[in-house]
């Protein structure tokens, strides 16, 4: 089964719409009466991919598939890619620059936040293309 | 404690949320950082904070959080407090300070989280 699928931009640096995504992917959530555990790590997981999408990039889209049995998130930008994947991972290591940080982010937690979320997480970036993180839910 | 409880203790004015002042809150945590309150807070927790934009709501959304009281006075905007009602989060502010709010309700049982 294909599942419910919903797609969503999110644009670079728009603090204002920043969440919204995510905001509405956490509605349908529980519209379908999907578990508020499960909600709950979804929400944080596709939050801070959107936050990251605004924040770092050049502009993206979040994909949504609503399974029986998992959730997949796919955040997938337009660059500027990551250099070093691994570095980007550690607890605290930030590119943000002080205008992001002013606002509350910034504190590098964001990808190893996503990864406590989920049971399967996949990071792959080309530097100068693309950056995609993929996140599987199992419900 | 209930929301309608802190308030009295820390002399809040509540800026929207006023019918929803009966809610129980276990824990408190203060920070500005939105990465660290999305890595340790879970539900039952107020939030405490100086920052005022509109991600604090976000933030706050995605953790069904009940109540945020901005400290030092700070009051957000207009559109941060619609956002907020549209999502039934109760805010507040005082004027003490993150220091001396945390130790008003940490002493009256508003218990902390771990990191």
């Amino acid at each position: 089964m294909d599942g419910m699928k919903l797609e969503y931009d999110v644009s670079s640096e728009d603090f204002s719409s920043a969440g919204e995504a995510s905001s509405s992917i956490k509605k349908v959530l529980r519209q379908l009466g999907i578990e508020s555990a499960i909600i709950r790590r979804v929400a944080i997981a596709t939050y801070e991919a959107e936050i990251n999408v605004a924040i770092h990039s050049e502009g993206g889209k979040i994909n949504v598939s609503i399974m029986p049995e998992s959730i997949e998130i796919i955040a997938r930008d337009r660059g500027p890619g990551i250099a070093d994947v691994e570095l980007a991972m550690k607890k605290g290591y930030s590119t943000a620059s002080s205008a992001v940080r002013e606002l509350g982010f910034g504190a590098g937690m964001g990808l190893p936040n996503m990864k406590k979320c989920c049971d399967d997480f996949y990071l792959t970036s080309e530097l100068g293309v693309f950056t995609e993180v993929k996140m599987i839910i199992q419900m | 404690m209930l929301i309608s409880d802190l308030i009295k203790l820390v002399e809040c004015e509540v800026l929207c949320g006023e019918n929803k002042l009966d809610q129980k809150l276990e824990h408190a945590f203060g920070s500005d950082l939105m990465s660290d309150v999305l890595a340790y807070v879970e539900e039952e927790t107020l939030l405490l904070t100086g920052l005022t934009n509109l991600q604090v709501i976000r933030t706050a959304e995605m953790l069904d959080l009940k109540a945020i009281l901005f400290v030092r006075g700070k009051k957000p905007s207009q559109d941060v407090i619609e956002l907020a009602s549209e999502n039934d989060i109760v805010l507040m502010t005082t004027n003490h300070t993150m220091y001396v709010t945390s130790g008003i309700l940490y002493g009256q049982g508003l218990k902390g989280l771990s990191v």
